[in-house]
């Protein structure tokens, strides 16, 4: 066990000294607080309508301005921020989950289970994802459970794959046929042996992933089949400003801004795991 | 090669018969269907009038009836007609579409590959430096924006603000009356942002494999030999690593068919392009299952010959891939 921890603890100071990863990091984190307490963030109420303020510029009652209905855009970002979190982390929950199992089963099984599913992976690969999320989302009704679903079912493909291959090679190992030496069932290997090594590049494709699908709902939002209104996210608050850009650059400005950064933070910070448990790349 | 690339394409009909049966499956199990799109605001429209809509489309008919009709027909590369009220053929509708779409993709990977491959060698040769950091912050910025979201503040900015390019469109209102030369000018300057945008957002992929390519090949043995025996910097980065480091990029191609395809529908959207994109958004709103059906399987189609190309690329151009 305490060779394991030295092993984290390596990884972790490798990541603390990727400036990037870090600042990217920090986003993230910061996104966490903000999804987890909003009143801390916002006094204002994300629903009230206030027909007397539309489409008022920023000012000290309300730091980001109001939306074409009054209400408060920094209440309704900061609201909208737990949709993002939510859309983001099922998504890639559905897809890491189903492409933990076909990637085990087809590694760890091999033969035909392998050639059957493998050639499922091919099919699903060749199809034009967002095209097919489009088809998806609009037949069923555009909700925030089918959105997360529908990118979940179409995302699992990479990762797979990426289990397969880990799967594949890791029952060759020795410690491996220690293992099974020693009487250990196939749950006991898959489960202690395998999934702990293949962890780190799902990590990093599950972080990678959650970017995708926050900028997936926002494309849903602006072919107006993302999460409906009145329930605030960052891609339908960017499409209402959209409508108005040429006079409340606030509406657009802000939670483009936010989707930014989010995704960007995401994005640095998958590539900082990435760079952390490689070494190879790493020190030169 | 020749039979590597017969059986391939050989390969591809069970793919494609797979993609298409799923997708049907999935069209005509939705809730809802074209003759309600039609008909629910109708109040003229009687529970008669819609059972002889549905016979009309053979949407009254069992679904394994109705798929294998599209696949008989689909055999002879009939397309169908599209359940839209012009009720043209669908092979003729993607015909229009299809060069446009080609033309912005193609136009954009080229980009790509021009920024990419230096980006991702000096990135890599010079890492950790400031400018690796800045180049890093660079791509990512453009994979992590919202693509319609760039796309309003470039239209504000170029068409709006500065008034230097039209915003919408492929053409001008006097397009007719131009030259051959005017005729091209026009299209380049209508064709401008959405190339630029499309290269800006997708440079993070190539650029990002380019150079831990680049980084994985430094570390190879026959560098460090070229060094040893004296060889210049630039002679090694550029003669001998970038060479071997280039080679696997071109694999990333086939993969991003889909990907661009997928991105188009929001480009020729917002910039209101007559592509493929914007023909299937269309379809899918006024639920056109011909139109979409016919769609979707271009797409893979075009998906698998992009993986096709590329792993034959691959082996063409790298001795040591050959395939069994």
């Amino acid at each position: 066990m305490n060779g394991s921890e030295g092993i984290w603890r390596d990884f972790l100071r490798r990541l603390l000294r990727n400036p990037l990863a870090v600042a990217g990091g920090a986003v993230i984190l910061f996104l966490f607080l903000v999804a987890a307490f909003p009143h801390l963030f916002t006094s204002q109420n994300p629903d009230r309508i206030d027909v007397a303020s539309i489409l008022r510029p920023p000012s000290a009652a309300h730091p980001l301005g109001t939306d074409d209905l009054g209400r408060d855009v920094l209440a309704r970002m900061v609201y909208g921020a737990r949709v993002s979190l939510k859309v983001g982390f099922i998504a890639v929950g559905i897809a890491t989950v189903i492409g933990l199992v076909i990637g085990l089963l087809a590694g760890f099984h091999g033969g035909r289970v392998d050639a059957v599913l493998m050639r499922f992976v091919d099919i699903m690969l060749c199809f034009p994802t967002f095209f097919l999320i489009l088809a998806a989302i609009a037949f069923l009704s555009p909700s925030i459970v089918i959105i997360m679903a529908v990118i979940g079912l179409t995302g699992w493909m990479g990762v797979a794959r990426l289990v397969r291959a880990e799967t594949l090679s890791l029952k060759e190992r020795d410690f491996v046929a220690a293992a099974r030496a020693q009487g250990a069932g196939t749950a006991r290997i898959v489960f202690r042996h395998i999934l702990p090594n293949a962890l780190a590049p799902i990590l990093v494709a599950a972080t990678l992933g959650v970017a995708g699908a926050i900028l997936t709902e926002s494309a849903l939002s602006f072919l107006g089949i993302g999460v409906q209104p009145p329930t605030p996210s960052w891609g339908n608050i960017l499409t209402t400003g959209k409508n108005y850009i040429a006079f409340a650059w606030w509406l657009s400005l802000f939670p483009g801004l936010a989707i930014l950064f989010t995704v960007l933070g995401y994005n640095l910070l998958g590539e900082g795991i990435r760079d952390a448990v490689d070494p190879r790349l790493k020190g030169r | 090669m020749l039979r590597y690339v017969v059986r391939r394409l050989m390969w591809a009909v069970p793919i494609l018969v797979g993609i298409s049966l799923i997708s049907f499956l999935m069209i005509h199990m939705a809730p809802g269907g074209p003759i309600s799109v039609g008909t629910d605001l109708n109040p003229k429209a009687t529970a008669e009038t819609r059972a002889r809509l549905e016979a009309y489309y053979g949407l009254d008919q069992p679904i394994h009836v109705q798929y294998w009709r599209w696949l008989s027909r689909m055999a002879r590369l009939d397309f169908g007609a599209s359940f839209s009220p012009d009720g043209r053929p669908v092979a003729e509708k993607i015909r229009e579409r299809i060069p446009i779409t080609l033309t912005i993709n193609v136009l954009s990977m080229g980009l790509i590959f021009l920024v990419a491959i230096p980006l991702g060698v000096y990135s890599a040769v010079r890492k950790g430096s400031l400018f690796d950091r800045i180049s890093t912050v660079t791509v990512f910025t453009g994979f992590s924006i919202p693509t319609f979201w760039l796309a309003l503040l470039l239209m504000i900015l170029f068409g709006v603000k500065l008034r230097w390019l039209p915003i919408s469109g492929i053409a001008s209102l006097d397009y007719g009356s131009l030259g051959a030369m005017g005729k091209l000018a026009d299209r380049a300057r209508h064709l401008l942002l959405p190339v630029l945008l499309a290269g800006f957002t997708g440079l993070a992929g190539m650029s990002r494999y380019m150079r831990s390519n680049m980084l994985e090949v430094i570390r190879q043995d026959y560098i460090a030999s070229a060094r040893a025996k004296g060889l210049p910097e630039r002679k090694v980065v550029f003669r001998h690593a970038m060479r071997n480091a280039v080679l696997p990029v071109i694999t990333i191609l086939g993969l991003s068919v889909p990907d661009l395809l997928g991105g188009s529908v929001i480009f020729e959207t917002i910039f209101s392009i007559p592509g493929m994109g914007q023909l299937f958004y269309q379809g899918v709103m006024s639920r056109d299952y011909p139109l979409i059906m016919g769609i979707l399987t271009i797409g893979a189609f075009l998906t698998l010959i992009g993986n096709l190309l590329a792993d034959v690329g691959y082996a063409l151009a790298d001795p040591r891939i050959r395939p069994e």
